[in-house]
């Protein structure tokens, strides 16, 4: 399980825009690199990052190779009801990782 | 000429011959001469890549590892305490061996001695974790290295490599990272070479990376075969930047592009 990193507020008002950043630990190796024996080193992204307040999908992201390192990502959304903020980044082979975040709205 | 006037010549010559060092009140951290989109990545722990470093670390801390089965945090508890000042003051002199450590290889003994574990390879992701992880919890903290009687033929040692020209390019440090400092190298900007932030994330390697790494980079691009991790050479080198830094913030985890 690679390691994320995840800051949202844990408290809102409602109807307050939010800012939320995310940081996952991820090579994002392009495939476009060469050994020094010239073989090509497999490409190994994350291709999507989704983020879903209670259930409902406020955010998503499809990862290119191009984009660096230990992607950051970082969004707003208004915050409308007390939940939980579901975080998902999914990649080559099998890549997988998950966060949760609970927020309260008053 | 005058035997005054052979005085002051010989006086002058001997003022141009000297070294350039930068004085103290005109050294200045890398940081300042970052883009304002590197600085708040640095400043801010929740988009600074190194976090996910130093969450690594804090967990090793507490694991336990080798035939001793013991954690770091068996013996020095809280690192929020016991490790505060650690990095600002490291290398430091090791009165078991008589020789001076850097931090990396002072986790190693550690972790040889007290856990009973194989050392951690230099610049695996786990050392850059512990110590990015002991690291930070000097931050802020002025760099302070033992300059003793003990210490000073390590810091003489060091300074001789800092001044020695090396390589193919024949350079030495002093000839960048105090002559031409603040000037640039093809597009990039010379800085002072003040290891203030170490382990760093570095834009251009993707990653976190040690002193030993940056010094190895510039060591092959002056065409000299780079001196061996951990190596006395390495470690008196180490010194005498941190002695060179003394005084300045230390910014462990830095960003740097």
């Amino acid at each position: 399980m690679a390691r994320v990193v995840v800051n949202a507020p844990k408290q809102a008002k409602r109807g307050e825009i939010v800012e939320i950043r995310t940081l996952a630990g991820h090579n994002m190796e392009t495939g476009f690199r060469r050994t020094q024996l010239g073989e090509l080193v497999p490409r190994d992204i994350i291709t999507r990052f989704t983020c879903s307040y209670n259930g409902v999908e406020v955010f998503s992201a499809d990862l290119h190779p191009a984009i660096a390192a230990n992607p950051l990502i970082a969004f707003s959304t208004v915050a409308s009801e007390s939940g939980t903020l579901e975080f998902r980044w999914t990649g080559d082979n099998g890549f997988s990782a998950t966060h949760t975040a609970s927020i309260t709205v008053d | 000429m005058s035997v005054r006037a052979i005085r002051l010549f010989l006086l002058l010559a001997l003022a141009c011959g000297a070294r350039a060092e930068i004085p103290l009140a005109e050294r200045r951290s890398g940081y300042l001469d970052m883009g304002r989109e590197t600085r708040a990545m640095q400043d801010d722990d929740a988009v600074n890549p190194a976090t996910l470093w130093v969450l690594d670390g804090e967990a090793l801390w507490a694991r336990k590892a080798g035939a001793a089965a013991r954690s770091c945090a068996d013996c020095h508890r809280d690192a929020r305490d016991s490790m505060q000042g650690v990095a600002a003051r490291h290398p430091a002199f090791d009165a078991a061996t008589g020789k001076i450590a850097n931090l990396e290889s002072r986790i190693n003994r550690c972790r040889v001695e007290r856990q009973q574990a194989p050392p951690l390879a230099y610049e695996s992701r786990e050392l850059l974790a512990l110590t990015a992880y002991v690291g930070l919890q000097s931050r802020g903290m002025p760099i302070q290295v033992e300059s003793s009687e003990r210490t000073r033929p390590f810091l003489e040692a060091g300074r001789a490599t800092y001044f020695r020209r090396q390589g193919q390019l024949n350079l030495a440090c002093t000839q960048c990272h105090d002559e031409r400092a603040g000037r640039r190298l093809a597009g990039n900007l010379i800085p002072q070479g003040h290891p203030t932030g170490y382990p760093i994330y570095r834009l251009e390697w993707q990653g976190m990376g040690s002193l030993y790494r940056r010094i190895r980079n510039c060591m092959i691009a002056v065409r000299a075969e780079p001196y061996a991790p951990a190596s006395p050479e390495i470690v008196e080198l180490e010194m005498f930047l941190k002695r060179r830094a003394r005084g300045m913030p230390l910014e462990t985890p830095a960003v740097r592009p």
